[in-house]
């Protein structure tokens, strides 16, 4: 508490430069706000305008009606219910197992010594640069000979080696961070290896894995390239593919309403995720990037 | 005798831990670059032929003369260098005003990692409809300035999808950048300053000879992750542009990927994919070399 | 109840880093025995070896009949309190008490007796429903000794279990160790770096340097009779002084003065050392005097710590304890050695000569 205000008294000095600084800061925070929100936004009040008002010249910004209509569109006409539950499924069932794979992999790169150590993360480091283009040919081919085409599987596998070496990553950088005493303690109070890493790590871990989770998660929700290969038939399509063919779907008119609809309710779960977690996917990342 | 048996326990128990992980990876990332070598070798084209047929480096030499190839080399280029460049200064400045302490700080650094949160297929979605050319807020915005009068087709005209594209990756993944660098300057030491400003020093000067020097390791990480990530750019462009207009902002993926479903030629996509992944290969080599020396310096 | 024995033990990181080059050496039931000497000379390294957490290079562990060498750590029956506590922060301070006890498969009635005793016997009944994190470091402290006295186990260890309270608790808690280790009729391990606590707290006090055991006494004898050089000048505050002299006419010379070498054969150097507390104003019938310069005073508050240069070696400066109510008017001291408080060792080994 003094501390901060030792801090505080350093940068206290009030003057008129002060004040002209404040409001410049003013803007810069108002303009960064107004950078990142500003599409989303207008994308949110597309959405919820009347046809006439979407393809109104000049724009209208401030639309007199309101409507719900191609929300509801997208559930009467279009399968979108079970495009949501799709993304939902194979990215929840991915994050699970990322980290079901992930966190024992980083806990014995963290503690025990294994041959190989250093290659193994070399090469974890590596494979997080690449981007996924490189891989979909291979792994079409792999979906092909294991008869996985439209089969969800074929998104869940790819979904969660994309997202291990972030996990591992992550999680390996947490468990550095976890006193070795405690695992001693255990040791010496007669658990064995399975019982410490259940009873004491795992519930000592539990943060880390929601954090590591919400961004396999994100990844997993945002991925494009896989599901537009992988899948064809439309019933198992993602929301990104399912809402990015939806203006090549029509051949009269593009449905601008819909597809602002369908991109809102494709964000949302990420808009929510962020307001809530703000602080554990910037330490995720961080962690991910800096550390590793 | 007794150090054996229990090292070998941990190595044992190490193993077992890692390995699903590992062959997961391997399946996912190692085998479909190890494929591309070997098909890249063949002649495989399922529109015209079923067997594959050895054909060495006649792929490659196909490369060397398709001008298709060589245009959307240049547009990944142009997209990775100019978007990256682009990233770091308003990373960079974003950062600096989100380390700043100001009322609602909280609420703004949240908002500042949405872009980076949302789905890159439908966020394409959106900056499409933005650039719209008869609807599109950013032409209704520039007439309400009066800075243009007649509708500009930004998708439509080759430079301008160009820069469309670029500001809508730049939108998207500044974020990241900043998150990083804003990990990078709270990790600085305030004395670092209040000694620097003891010494005379103005804020100017303070950021060149403390904070950039310091930022180094994390501007360089940032750099490496960005440019390999941009040079793969595939689900933005596709939904923003398709490639279009006649071709011009077709990326190397984009190139790939039409040559693999469009046109089903796997052997010559497969060296393509080959090509790619080497070119990013020797980039990353060098910024990790900068990097490590960069680390260096440091300590 | 059983002993604990370490025979010729030895743990090599890499032909660089060996904590532990040689040591061996036996506790009895209801002995305390503490590690003492400065960070990084294998202290932790020790105990860790003891209580199974590393293997040793070479060399066993036994207890009591037992070798339990190669044994698991949880099969050694031994308790440990870590420097950190190792509280198990998921749990409260009552299941953390009963980890131990749940592995071992007793009755639910027989650990709620246990930990209700040892919780009582520490005061910490009200405590007992809490996380770890919400105790303050002393609690913290007690509940990691009730972990461990819960078990009953066949041997305590220690590793600088007072080293994270603040400078008055630790002084209330040490006089509580004694008193709860002394009701145990157990062999304890106490590592620490802090010599009051090694004085006060232990039966035995092995001093370890560089990976070796340089002596194992009772403290007292730890103090007056100091194996080597390394002990001498480790053990006791303010430190001793230690000067290496030059002999001749079988009595060393600290500078202008002889000091009388009380050995058959006089070498032709020799390290003299004398503790502070030893060095008194000469009264007239004293021998073994000296003279100096008074330098510096260093008020100690019930005592003044002078350091004065020695006539004719001005290179030599000797530390002395005087009672604070001394005055003195001349910069110019004459000091007398006691006798029998001087210490001889060899200039080449640092062993102890007489
Ligand atoms: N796992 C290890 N690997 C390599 N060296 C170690 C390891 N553990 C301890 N050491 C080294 O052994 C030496 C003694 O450490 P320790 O026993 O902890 O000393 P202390 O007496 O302060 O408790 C130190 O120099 C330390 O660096
Ligand atoms: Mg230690």
């Amino acid at each position: 508490m003094s501390l901060i205000q030792n801090l505080k008294l350093v940068h206290l000095p009030k003057s008129k430069t002060s004040n002209y600084s404040h409001l410049l800061l003013s803007v810069f925070v108002l303009l960064v706000a107004i950078f990142c929100l500003a599409p989303v936004l207008w994308q949110l009040l597309t959405s919820l305008k009347v046809n006439a008002d979407i393809s109104a010249v000049p724009n209208v910004y401030i639309p007199k009606r309101y409507t719900l209509a191609h929300y509801t569109e997208l559930f009467t006409r279009r399968p979108f219910l079970n495009y949501i539950f799709n993304s939902a499924l194979v990215s929840i069932t991915s994050t699970v197992l990322c980290l079901a794979l992930g966190a024992p992999a980083a806990y014995a790169l963290a503690r025990l010594r294994i041959w190989g150590e250093q290659v193994i993360l070399a090469g974890v480091l590596i494979v997080t640069l690449f981007p996924y283009i490189l891989l979909f040919l291979g792994l079409l081919q792999v979906v092909q000979a294991l008869h996985l085409g439209n089969n969800y599987l074929a998104l869940i596998i790819p979904y969660t080696a994309i997202n291990l070496p972030l996990t591992i990553l992550v999680m390996r950088s947490f468990f550095q961070q976890l006193p070795r005493d405690l695992e001693d303690a255990a040791k010496v109070d007669g658990y064995n290896i399975q019982q410490i890493l259940l009873q004491i790590v795992l519930p000592m871990t539990v943060p880390a894995l929601v954090t590591t989770g919400i961004l396999a998660f994100i990844f997993a929700w945002n991925e494009f390239i896989f599901a537009l290969t992988f899948i064809t038939r439309e019933s198992l399509k993602t929301i990104p593919v399912a809402t990015a063919q939806l203006g090549s779907s029509s051949v009269f008119e593009i449905p601008y309403g819909a597809i602002a609809a369908a991109t809102v309710l494709g964000t949302s779960p990420l808009v929510l995720l962020v307001l809530l977690f703000q602080r554990r996917i910037v330490q995720g990342l961080t962690a991910g990037a800096v550390k590793g | 005798m007794q150090l054996d048996k229990i090292q070998k326990r941990e190595q044992l128990t190490g193993w077992m831990l890692t390995l699903p992980a590992l062959l997961l990876l391997l399946l996912v990332f190692a085998y479909p670059i190890g494929q591309a070598f070997w098909l890249s070798l063949f002649t495989k084209n399922l529109a015209t032929q079923l067997q594959p047929v050895y054909s060495g480096w006649n792929n490659y030499v196909r490369m060397v003369f398709d001008g298709r190839f060589w245009e959307t080399m240049q547009n990944t280029t142009i997209f990775t260098c100019v978007s990256v460049f682009l990233e770091l200064l308003l990373g960079m400045g974003i950062a600096l005003v989100l380390n700043q302490s100001f009322p609602g700080r909280g609420i703004v650094r949240t908002i500042a990692i949405l872009p980076w949160a949302l789905p890159t297929a439908l966020m394409a979605l959106a900056w499409a409809w933005i650039f719209n050319d008869q609807y599109g807020v950013w032409n209704d915005i520039l007439q309400r300035l009066g800075l243009i009068h007649t509708e500009i087709n930004w998708l439509g005209e080759p430079s301008l999808a160009m820069m469309a594209a670029i500001a809508a990756e730049v939108w998207k993944t500044t974020p990241f950048i900043s998150i990083l660098l804003l990990a990078g300057l709270q990790s600085i030491p305030v004395e670092l300053y209040e000694a620097h400003a003891l010494d005379g020093a103005n804020p100017w000067q303070s950021f060149w000879r403390i904070t950039l020097p310091l930022l180094m390791p994390q501007i360089l990480i940032a750099l490496l992750f960005r440019f390999a990530q941009a040079f793969g750019v595939f689900d933005l462009v596709l939904v923003m542009t398709g490639g279009g207009p006649a071709g011009a902002t077709e990326t190397v993926s984009l190139y790939i990927y039409a040559m693999v479903m469009r046109y089903l030629d796997f052997g010559y996509g497969a060296a393509l994919i080959v090509v790619t992944f080497l070119l990013l290969v020797a980039a990353v080599a060098i910024v990790s070399f900068l990097l490590s020396k960069a680390r260096n310096s440091k300590f | 109840m059983a002993n604990l024995e370490l025979r010729n033990l030895n743990k090599t990181y890499s032909s660089k880093v060996v904590p532990v080059k040689d040591i061996s050496l036996k506790v009895d039931e209801g002995e305390f025995l503490t590690l003492l000497g400065p960070s990084g000379c294998g202290k932790s390294t020790t105990l860790r070896l003891i209580a199974g957490l590393e293997q040793p290079t070479r060399g066993q562990i036994w207890i009591g009949e037992r070798n339990v060498t190669d044994l698991r750590s949880g099969d050694r029956n031994i308790a440990m309190v870590f420097q950190s506590y190792a509280l198990y922060p998921h749990m409260t301070v009552a299941e953390n008490i009963a980890s131990s006890l749940k592995l071992r498969h007793l009755s639910k009635l027989e650990i709620r007796q246990r930990v209700t005793d040892v919780a009582t016997k520490l005061g910490l009944e009200e405590l007992t429903q809490r996380k770890p994190s919400q105790l303050s470091g002393g609690q913290r402290q007690r509940v990691a000794l009730a972990r461990a006295l819960v078990r009953q186990p066949d041997v305590f260890l220690l590793d600088e279990p007072l080293s994270n309270l603040d400078a008055l608790l630790r002084e209330r808690v040490r006089a509580e160790l004694k008193q709860l280790f002394k009701a145990q009729n157990t062999p304890v391990v106490y590592v620490t770096h802090d010599q009051t606590e090694a004085m006060t707290l232990s039966s035995k006090v092995a001093v370890l340097y560089n990976g070796n055991l340089q002596q194992l006494d009772p403290p007292q004898r730890i103090y007056t009779h100091p194996a080597n050089r390394f002990v001498a000048s480790f053990v006791g505050s303010p430190q001793m002084n230690l000067f290496v002299l030059s002999c001749r006419d079988n009595a060393a010379w600290l500078g202008n003065f002889p000091i009388p070498v009380p050995l058959p054969t006089v070498p032709p150097q020799i390290v003299l050392g004398i503790r502070p507390e030893n060095v008194c104003l000469a009264r007239a019938e004293d021998t073994h005097t000296i003279q100096g310069q008074i330098y510096l005073v260093e008020s100690l508050g019930m005592q003044n710590l002078l350091s004065v240069r020695v006539q004719g070696a001005p290179e030599l400066t000797i530390r002395a304890l005087l009672p604070a109510a001394w005055q003195w008017s001349d910069d110019i001291v004459k000091l007398t050695l006691s006798p029998q408080s001087l210490h001889w060792f060899d200039a080449a080994t640092g062993d102890r000569l007489f």
